[in-house]
């Protein structure tokens, strides 16, 4: 390997680490707010990427196909639980995500954006993909928010399940990929960069920075971490675990559909491609601890290296040797969990 | 009990007498049933007994297919044979998967059993000699019958085989091992009772990934031929929805899970393309529907809607000829327990400092002190929980601190805990008889053999004495979740006496206790006393205290201010002081 075969690998692994780590930031999130391991999380990048090439290509939105139908059945469950519980509100603001959700879905659908402005585009595939976390957490998750762990993956595995089998006709099993959103290269000192890496950087360092300004100098944010360092006492002190599990769902589908329009120039996204996404960002997560956002980013962009640079050494391998950064760290884990003391998470 | 048996007997050896009269159709699916069983019997006993959810069963599956088909195909040695090889080879991956991970604890074990299941399927599909994705074919028939009838003496085997295998968990889970893999969740509770947990977390997870290796030995031979894909992340997972399915609290489960989604599926591709018309995989759309429904509106599983009469739980069973032996307690007048300077830091806070305290024989010692005054803490240290940061802990004269709590509990020392960890779906009886986990101690295979018997039955008769002594006859096949939380006490208390103790740790007995039951318990420490047995308790309850009480030890921020006789304590100053608060100093 010389110098610029490792370059190229390297930016091409941190290319990859960004997206790992924008999936891992969202699904640890997710999994510290509501305990939902976020197997889905992969499907919104796959759809922010799918739409994103649907739209520039002047197409109707498949995604506005899913939302509609999402909304529409997310009302139905509010109307029947308007019609048993007489106590609930009719105008809240699930019922008001949904109209609005369907109000974009249809807009989509008959008013597709059209002209060549990267904005409209990047904002028609957030506005459509955003939604659909808070409505599947009301559709799928919220009347089981207190089971186990191990129920509430399996119901994220169920969505997954779901949408990967609506995915498929929708999309069809061909690959998609966009058209760069910027061009050209920039020169660091005799070391070509492509710009696309330095827009990837800069969005996921505006992103990450957004979300470290909302969780510590806001009130919501704040309330989003109180729950998930206690989710009882937070409910305690009149924090909603409702609207904290639907604001982390739709933290996590605005983050999928940003790392959708990032990885969409760079490679060919199936339908399917979803799944290993999201393992490869639960992999950093676990690299990371699973507990601090910018060690997870820090595994996931670790991750991403590993991975370009095994596709290059042993490409058939590569998905076992990503596997196997786990292994150092759960036998760290094992090991220091040996004695028969210590504290047992009681789950 | 005796009729769970029967039908976890009569049911397989239905299906495999059936054979004979099945269509072709209904043979084969009966045979993939049959298959996927043996996988989600393990996976039953592994997620629903002991909490270990394993993403990596369809991956243990394959290490018993790709095992026989290697032997077979390039060794050509016999099917009957290569079995021992599919069974020993996933044994000895079982190990050292299983020494990594099942010490983990949560969402780690979840990915750790992940990690596995995909690395190895790409594995499967890269490492040479493998077959790559296509696999090995041309596997031999096991029953060496012309035409394809072979499929008739199978199945039997089949079904036969799960027969055996729902016994040996039936033997394995209603015995002395089985109690102490129900508990292994409740880490600290089960170490205080000796209970190995890290052991017997990877003995269950070795007994899973057995009978995964089994089931991947049939199907190998079933199929004729392997790949990859049916032993990949999917299919785990696949597993885990059967089993959950069925239901996981319940071994019948992993009978009713597999047959449900099996026999639909089955019906759901050969029915649903022409209803839908168009190409894609929609069966599997519908499938996460149905099983977002199910985790919704029956979270529990099929198996909650069995009777209350075919749940798994010991009962007493006559009368027992031989009773557990019993140590003899040290002379009264000598000192069983001693705390010398004992310290403990958690960062800078001070939960203990310096306390020094003696227990004697047949001495029953209390102690008091407002709430956060290091009491809990003080038995976390005493039974072995949490290691001092300084000074020591001596136990019939031998140093104790920094020991285990197994090693401590073999020493003669048993507690209770101020939260009563009990396990809610055990019956009373079942709880109590956990506390003499290493009294009764048998093997598990001489458990799954049934060798325990005798041993078991004493263990039982010593519980139900206990139960009797403390009062809790009526509720003694009561599932303890089901009672009052005074009562959960008591339960915590029976089980500390099995233990067969030298000292006995009682935190907070009395709280929630009505006064006839104080009485009882007030009663059984008395005995205890009079038997030569060192009593420890923490209690609130003064009069309580002054009732039962030779001394009293009075603890504040962490330090002993006040020993003595209860009344001589409690008009000490600084007692009051601690209680009340300082009195204004007169103007």
């Amino acid at each position: 390997m010389n110098p610029t075969v490792a370059l190229l690998l390297a930016q091409d692994g941190i290319t990859n680490g960004i997206v790992f780590a924008l999936l891992g930031v969202a699904i640890l999130l997710v999994f510290l707010v509501t305990r939902v391991l976020f197997v889905v999380q992969g499907e919104f990048v796959v759809l922010g990427a799918v739409t994103l090439v649907q739209v520039q290509r002047g197409e109707v939105a498949g995604a506005a196909w899913l939302l509609m139908p999402l909304a529409l059945l997310c009302l139905v469950l509010s109307a029947i639980q308007f019609v048993r519980e007489r106590n609930s509100r009719l105008w809240s603001l699930q019922n008001g995500i949904c109209l609005l959700a369907l109000a974009i879905g249809l807009c989509a659908t008959f008013y597709p954006p059209a002209g060549k402005s990267a904005w409209l585009q990047i904002t028609t595939v957030v506005c459509l993909i955003t939604p659909m976390g808070p409505l599947l957490y009301w559709t799928a998750f919220r009347n089981i928010c207190r089971s186990s762990i191990l129920t509430l993956l399996f119901a994220a595995m169920c969505v997954h399940y779901v949408l990967q089998g609506l995915m498929l006709p929708l999309f069809g099993p061909e690959g998609f990929r966009a058209l760069p959103l910027v061009r050209g290269r920039i020169d660091f000192g005799g070391i070509w960069l492509s710009a696309q890496l330095i827009f990837m950087l800069c969005v996921f360092l505006l992103l990450t920075t957004a979300l470290w300004l909302v969780f510590h100098h806001t009130l919501p944010g704040k309330a989003l971490r109180a729950v998930s360092i206690n989710r009882v006492g937070a409910r305690l002190v009149g924090i909603s675990s409702d609207i904290a599990g639907a604001a982390a769902f739709g933290l996590a589908s605005l983050i999928g559909a940003v790392s959708g329009i990032l990885i969409a120039p760079l490679s060919n996204v199936y339908y399917d491609s979803g799944f290993l996404l999201a393992l490869k960002g639960f992999v950093g997560c676990v690299v990371g601890g699973l507990a601090s956002f910018p060690l997870a980013a820090l595994g996931a962009l670790l991750t991403g290296l590993l991975d370009s640079f095994a596709a290059f050494y042993a490409s058939a391998l590569k998905d076992s040797i990503v596997f196997a950064l786990l292994v150092p760290m759960l036998l760290y884990m094992s090991v220091t969990q040996i004695s028969g003391r210590g504290e047992e998470a009681g789950e | 009990m005796r009729r769970l048996t029967t039908i976890a007997l009569l049911v397989p050896l239905g299906i495999a007498a059936s054979s004979v009269v099945l269509s072709s159709y209904w043979l084969t699916l009966v045979i993939s049933v049959g298959i996927n069983v043996l996988v989600c019997v393990g996976l039953c006993v592994m997620a629903g007994q002991a909490g270990i959810a394993s993403f990596g069963q369809a991956a243990f599956v394959g290490v018993g297919a790709y095992a026989t088909a290697l032997l077979t195909t390039q060794g050509h040695l016999p099917p009957w044979v290569s079995l021992f090889a599919s069974l020993g080879l996933t044994v000895a991956f079982a190990f050292v998967i299983g020494w990594i991970t099942v010490r983990l604890s949560g969402h780690y074990l979840v990915l750790g059993t992940l990690g596995w299941s995909v690395g190895f399927y790409y594995v499967l599909a890269n490492v040479p000699g493998l077959g790559g994705y296509d696999g090995i074919s041309g596997l031999p028939q096991l029953f060496l019958m012309t035409g394809n009838d072979e499929r008739i003496p199978f199945n039997v085997l089949v079904w036969a085989l799960e027969a055996a295998v729902l016994l040996i968990t039936i033997n394995i889970l209603d015995s002395g091992p089985g109690r102490a893999i129900r508990v292994v969740r409740s880490k600290a509770m089960a170490e205080s009772f000796g209970i190995d947990t890290s052991r017997y977390k990877l003995a269950v997870f070795v007994l899973a990934a057995t009978t995964a290796g089994l089931s991947g030995w049939l199907q190998a031979h079933f199929l004729r031929f392997v790949n990859p894909n049916p032993f990949n992340l999917n299919a785990s997972v696949e597993y885990l929805f059967m089993s959950l399915i069925g239901g996981l609290s319940h071994f019948a489960g992993a009978v009713i899970g597999p047959f449900l989604v099996v026999v639909t599926k089955s019906l759901l591709q050969t029915n649903l393309a022409s209803l839908v018309q168009t190409t894609g995989n929609y069966e599997i759309v519908a499938f996460g529907v149905v099983v977002l429904l199910l985790l919704h509106f029956a979270p529990n599983g099929v198996v909650s809607l069995l009777p209350g009469s075919l749940q798994l739980h010991s009962r007493l069973t006559g009368s027992a000829r031989e009773a557990l032996n019993s140590v003899e307690k040290p002379a009264r007048g000598g000192v069983v327990l001693s705390a010398k300077g004992v310290s403990k830091y958690y960062g800078g806070l001070r939960a203990l400092n310096e306390v020094s305290l003696d227990v004697g024989a047949a001495e029953v010692v209390a102690l008091v002190g407002p709430n956060g005054a290091g009491k809990s803490t003080l038995f976390d240290l005493l039974s072995g929980l949490a290691e001092p940061s300084a000074g020591a802990v001596s136990l019939l004269g031998e140093r104790v601190d920094g020991q285990s709590p197994r090693s401590i509990v073999k020493r003669g020392l048993a507690r209770t805990f101020q939260h009563a960890q009990l396990n809610d779906d055990m019956t009373v009886l079942e709880n109590v008889a956990l506390g003499g986990h290493l009294r009764g101690n048998t093997s598990l295979i001489s458990a799954a053999l049934r060798l325990d018997r005798r041993k078991e039955a004493a263990l039982l008769a010593e519980a139900a004495l206990q139960i009797d002594r403390l009062r809790l006859t009526e509720v003694r096949d009561e599932k303890a979740g089901s009672l009052a939380l005074g009562q959960q006490r008591i339960i915590e208390v029976a089980r500390a006496l099995m233990v067969d103790p030298v000292i006995v740790l009682l935190d907070e007995p009395a709280a929630g206790l009505r006064f006839a039951e104080k009485q009882a318990l007030a009663t059984v420490i008395d005995e205890l006393r009079k038997r030569g047995v060192a009593v420890l308790v923490v209690e609130h309850d003064l009069d309580f205290v002054d009732q039962i009480a030779d001394r009293v030890v009075v603890f504040d921020f962490g330090t002993k201010i006040a020993e003595g006789s209860v009344a001589t304590v409690l008009n000490d100053p600084r007692v009051v002081e601690a209680y009340l608060g300082r009195p204004r100093s007169a103007a």
